[in-house]
This record gives structure tokens, sequence and C-alpha cells, in this order.
């Protein structure tokens, strides 16, 4: 039978085999009353011992090949094994009632399986995988069953499971598994997550349709879109083979960019740096070979919650990224909240037009409780890493003027209570409101650095909200007046000696990337999924070319001008 | 017998790495230790019966610690329930 199959795409890649139904066996023992409840108890115990040092192996065996973020999920194991809640409460049970250890420990670890399953919170509900994983496994060595693995698979597979458990998952033999796709779970479930450290395709949460697939049927893995083919016709598996041959081959090109500085064909250093949001990005930045952090919005800090952020619980996270980054350029931005981002708690007034209302740091300007308590907690964090502070939604100077001296005054109260800081900070600012672009010749005096956010830039500039969709149309990032005003702004800070980076999508843009080298950006900050991309791009780019280029191009009248322009250009094309 | 609240910080609330840490530390003290949550009480030497409190972000718990070296105790696990660890 021919399905077509979606679920989430949890780990891209793509894979054609046939298919391996496993099934994670659950075994329901029977009660059996028991004479010698100590002997029981003996077994129960000979049996999670042995449990705990196949963990300890299967601990060590992934530390090795993945690394010790990955092996804490069987230190997690390890505790479950030892968890005395667990352990006592079989053995009382095997006591109390004389019942066999297997029945007592598949009662016992049901209680807590069954509060666990009913938690509100998706990422506990997904720990129950784990509880059962462990009491699978002391359950398999009080039976004296050897565990189904994957471990021992020949041949190349798909593998179809209702849920991988990590320790499935660990043992998979990749040589043969190219690729499984799971009944159940979300993005970080345990199985999404080792699939993408493994490198292996896969989909999770694909529901209830699996079922209909048997072990021997052929199947198309498409992890990069999330879609299973079963039984494909001729024509569906040549196509595939198609895009997997350029799949691969798009991979290897750009696998072989990630540890590399950018630079251009001409030798021209730029630095291509990664937005985040949360923490959790910082790891995904460093995969795909970020060389700094261009914008880390410290929104998510204040978001999804009832109160304000302590100074403690916002130091912690810009210690984290800092140290994580290992010295590496961060900058963060300061509270940008209002315009489309609102926070309950706050009970900010209603306003008319709130992009062009109280938003960002005139937000906090107005708020010095907030904003004082976010600096202190930035100055502190200061001295684990390369931190530069940036202003958001600035258009006069008094209002740089006034940030900076809040700055001042927090570090000075620290360095009075003897907090040890950076030495120096350095300070920046956005520039994404036309008249801080205008006068950055006036800013480019105060800062050490400009920022400029695109997409607030471009909505300002052209007087079009970008949510709008019936003026969309204005929405252009290589519309001549943007590009003019990025050049002020370049060249008003090389003026002053200062550095100017971009965090916009159209950093990451390859239309723009080539403009944006020629008018001299030092840095460009977008999605960690873009950079390999852009790194590759650059790499193939002559810095002095585009210098030439570019000013061919600002006297072109529209962006479909200039963007015809630069692609004529990228392919050799003849000059208009 | 001596308890104290505490807020919870961890963005992601209490999972399992908070947990581990949290038992691992718990485990090495002799004294009783319970934690409280929404009105429901377990053993803090429990990294499962933990995880069934659900702890998220923001929860204020009540550490109940019983015994011997329970002030030593009460400053190591108040520190790890207000830490971040991710």
């Amino acid at each position: 039978m021919k399905l077509d199959i979606k679920g989430i795409a949890a780990s891209p890649g793509l894979a054609v085999a046939q298919v391996y139904v496993y099934h994670s066996n659950e075994y329901i023992p029977a009660e059996s009353r028991i004479e010698q409840p100590e002997l029981e108890v003996k077994r129960l115990q000979t049996a999670i011992n042995e449990v705990k040092q196949e963990l300890e192996i299967i601990r060590a065996s992934t530390e090795e090949r993945l690394g010790a973020d990955k092996a804490e999920i069987f230190e997690g194991h390890l505790m479950i094994a030892e968890d005395p809640d667990l352990i006592d409460g079989i053995i009382e049970k095997i006591k109390e009632d004389s019942v066999n250890a297997e029945f007592a420990l598949y009662e016992v670890s049901k209680s807590f399986i069954e509060v666990l399953s009913q938690m509100d919170n998706e990422y506990l509900r997904e720990r129950v995988a784990d509880v059962r994983d462990v009491c699978n496994q002391i359950m398999n060595r009080l039976r004296g069953v050897e565990q189904q693995g994957l471990s021992t698979l020949t041949g190349e597979y798909i593998v179809i499971s209702e849920d991988l458990s990590p320790s499935d998952t660990a043992k998979l033999n990749l040589e043969s598994v190219k690729g499984f796709v799971t009944e159940i779970g979300g993005r970080t479930s345990h199985s999404a997550i080792m699939a993408r450290s493994l490198g292996i395709p896969a989909i999770v949460g694909a529901g209830k349709d699996l079922r209909q697939i048997k072990s021997g049927e052929w199947a198309i893995l498409d992890a990069t879109e999330g879609t299973l083919l079963v039984n494909p016709s001729p024509d569906e598996l040549a196509n595939f083979t198609e895009k997997k041959s350029s799949y691969d081959q798009r991979q290897a090109e750009l696998a072989q960019w990630v540890n590399r500085r950018t630079i251009s064909a001409d030798d021209h250093h730029v630095e291509l740096a990664a937005n985040i949001g949360k923490l959790e990005d910082v790891q995904k930045a460093l995969d795909n070979g970020a060389e700094a952090i261009g914008l880390f919005r410290t929104e998510f800090l204040y978001m999804g919650r009832s109160t304000l952020p302590s100074e403690e619980e916002q130091f912690n996270s810009y210690k984290y990224v800092l140290e994580k980054m290992q010295n590496k350029p961060v900058v963060i931005r300061t509270l940008d909240i209002g315009g489309d981002k609102e926070l309950p708690y706050l009970d900010l007034p209603k306003e008319s037009n709130p992009f062009l209302g109280q938003r960002a740091l005139r937000l906090c300007l107005e708020r010095p409780d907030i904003f004082r308590t976010q600096l202190r907690a930035l100055l502190r964090a200061s001295r684990y890493g390369n931190l530069k502070i940036m202003f958001p939604m600035i258009a006069v100077l008094s209002e740089l003027r006034e940030a900076k001296q809040l700055l001042s005054e927090e570090r000075s109260k620290l360095e009075a209570e003897g907090v040890e800081l950076a030495e120096y900070i350095e300070v920046g600012m956005m520039i994404e409101v036309p008249a801080a672009a205008i006068s950055a010749d006036l800013f480019a005096k105060e800062v050490d650095f400009f920022s400029i956010g695109t997409n607030d830039l471009i909505q300002y500039t052209m007087a079009a909200d970008r949510m709008n969709e019936t003026v969309s149309y204005l929405y252009q990032p290589c519309h001549p007046s943007i590009l003019r005003l990025i050049r002020m702004v370049i060249e008003a800070a090389r003026k002053e000696g200062k550095w100017v980076g971009m965090c916009g999508e159209m950093a990451g843009d390859e239309t723009a990337i080539p403009f944006l080298l020629g008018l001299g950006l030092h840095e460009f900050s977008m999605s960690a999924g873009s950079i390999l991309r852009a790194r590759e791009l650059i790499g193939s780019l002559s810095k002095k070319e585009w210098d030439v280029h570019t000013d061919q191009a600002m006297t072109l009248a529209s962006q479909d001008e200039i963007q015809a322009f630069v692609r004529n250009h990228q392919q050799g094309g003849a000059i208009l | 017998m001596i308890s104290k609240n505490f807020t919870i910080i961890n963005p992601t609330g209490f999972h399992v790495r908070p947990t581990k840490a949290f038992v691992q530390v718990a485990s090495e003290f002799p004294c009783k230790i319970n934690v409280t949550n929404k009105g429901k009480t377990v053993n803090g030497k429990s990294s499962l019966s933990m995880l069934t409190l659900g702890i998220a972000s923001q929860d204020e718990i009540t550490l109940e610690i019983d015994g011997e070296k329970e002030e030593e105790a009460m400053e190591h696990l108040g520190h790890l329930l207000t830490q971040i660890y991710e």
C-alpha cells in the first residue's frame, strides 16, 4: 500500500531503504506469591546492579562518541536505577505483599509513570520514556531476556517505531540504520536530540499511520521536509535519487566551512555572527561556525512569565552565553519591548501607533528601575567573556547619552561594592530609525559600534508596516533609499574608526551580501542556519571588485534593477 | 527542623539536570529532606519523586530539612534551587 506520512522533521537528511518495524517490548508480568521475599529482593538487586553496569558502559561510549552533554541522558538513567523511592518502593512491595520482583517492579514503576504522564509540562511528560526505558531494562534482566536491540541489525533500514528510548538510540548500528521515524515525540524528545547529534535523518511525531507499515516495505525518508513515502513509484524514486545526490553534495560543501574564518576571495575578513533569542541557540550558533553573537535578544528573559526577571536570573543567563562563546564577541541588546512585543505584567497603556510609540530604549528610559537592573546584570556578567552592550531604537543623541549615563552610574555603584567587572565594555547602538542613520556621523563620535537593524529601518524608511500585507510590496531591503542609508552609516562609522554590523534578515540575504561586502560592512549577523552559505558566498567574492560594482549599483533606480545587477555580477555576467 | 522558601528561576523549570544536581547533594546529607511544591511534598533524595512535583520556572518551593547538618544542607540545596542551568 502506498502511504504518504507527515511528521516533525527532527534531524535533517534523506534516505531510501527497507523499513524495519521495531517494537520496544512492554512486558506485563503475572503476579505470583513467593515464599522467600529476601531471595526475591536479592534477585532484584542483582538485576539493578547489572543494568547500572551496562548504563555506565553506554554512558562512557556515548560521551566518547557524542560528548558529555549527550551522555547526561544516561547519567539521568543511572539516577533512576538508583532512585530510593523507586527501589525501596519495589522492595517494600515484594516484602509486604510477598510477590515476585517482576510484578512489584511493574506496579511501582507504573505508578510513577502514571503521575509523570499527567504532568502538564511536555518536557516532564517526555521523561516518562526514561523511567520506562530503565524499568524495561531491569525487567529484561529479571526475566533473563536478552534485550531486543537495534545494534545487531544488518543490511540497510529505516527504523519505524512507536518511540525510541535513549538506550535504543545509543545502540543504533549506524552502518545499518539510515534513519528513523517515530509515532510519538517532539523536537526536544531524547530520540530527536540524539538523532541530530548522530547526524542521522529522523522524523518524530508521525502519528498512528505508521502502524500500517510492515517490515520489508520500501520507503523514502525525507527528513528535511518531514515526510515518509512508503512504497514509492519508480518516478518518485528517480526524483528522490536526484534530490539525495545534490543534497549530499551540498552538505559536504557546506560542512567544510564550519571552522574557517570568513574571508573574501581577495583576503578581506568580515565577521559572520549569529542572532540568538534563547540560551539553547548558542550551541546551534557554534555548531554552524558563528564567529560571534551579533545580536542576543534579551526579550525572552522577560516574556512568557508573570513578573520581571531578577538581576540574578539575568546575570546567570548573560554569563552562560558569554562563557559558552569563550571570548568570542557577544553583542547583547538591552530590552526591546513594545511595538508587537508586549509584556502583560507591565500593564503599559495602549497606544494608537505602538511601532511609533514608547518602545525599546524609550520604555527603558521611562522605567529606569527595569533598565538599571538589566545594566547591572550585564556589567556583572562582563568579566566572563567578550561582552558588548547595544541600545535599540535610538532616534536622538540625548537618548544615547542618557542610556550611557545610567550605564556609567551602575558601573560606579558596582565598583564601589567591590564587584569585579571587565575593564572596558564596548557600547553600541542599533541603527533602525532613519533619523539615527541620517545623523550617523554625530552618533559615531559617541559609540564604539553600530548594528543596522534592517527590519525596522526598512519599515520606518518606507513608512510601511511590515505586517500589513497591503503595503508589504514596500518592504524592499535592496531599495536605493535603504542602500544609501546603509552606505551613509558605514561611511560615518569609518571616519570615526568604528565598526558596523547588521543584524536584520538582510545580513543573510544572498542578493544583499555582495553589496554589503562592497559597502564595507564589518559584521554580518544572521540566523545560525544561514552562516555557512554566507561564508561560502563571501569566499567567492572579491571585495575590490564589489567596491566598484557597489558604486555602480548605487546609481540604479529600483530594487528590481539592483537585484538584477547583483545577480548578473555574481554569475560573472555583463555589466548593465 | 528548619524550613525556607525559594523561587525557581531556571527558565525551563526543574527538570532532569537540576534535579540530578539537587538529589546528588541531598543524598550526601544524613538529614531528612522534604520538598514541597503546590501543596505536594516528596522526598528530596528521590529524583523521580522530585520530577513528579513538576516544578516550573517561578514556582515557589518549600524546603524542609530535619536532622544532622540541616543548616549546611539548607544553604547548599537552596543555592541549587535558585541557580540557572540553561
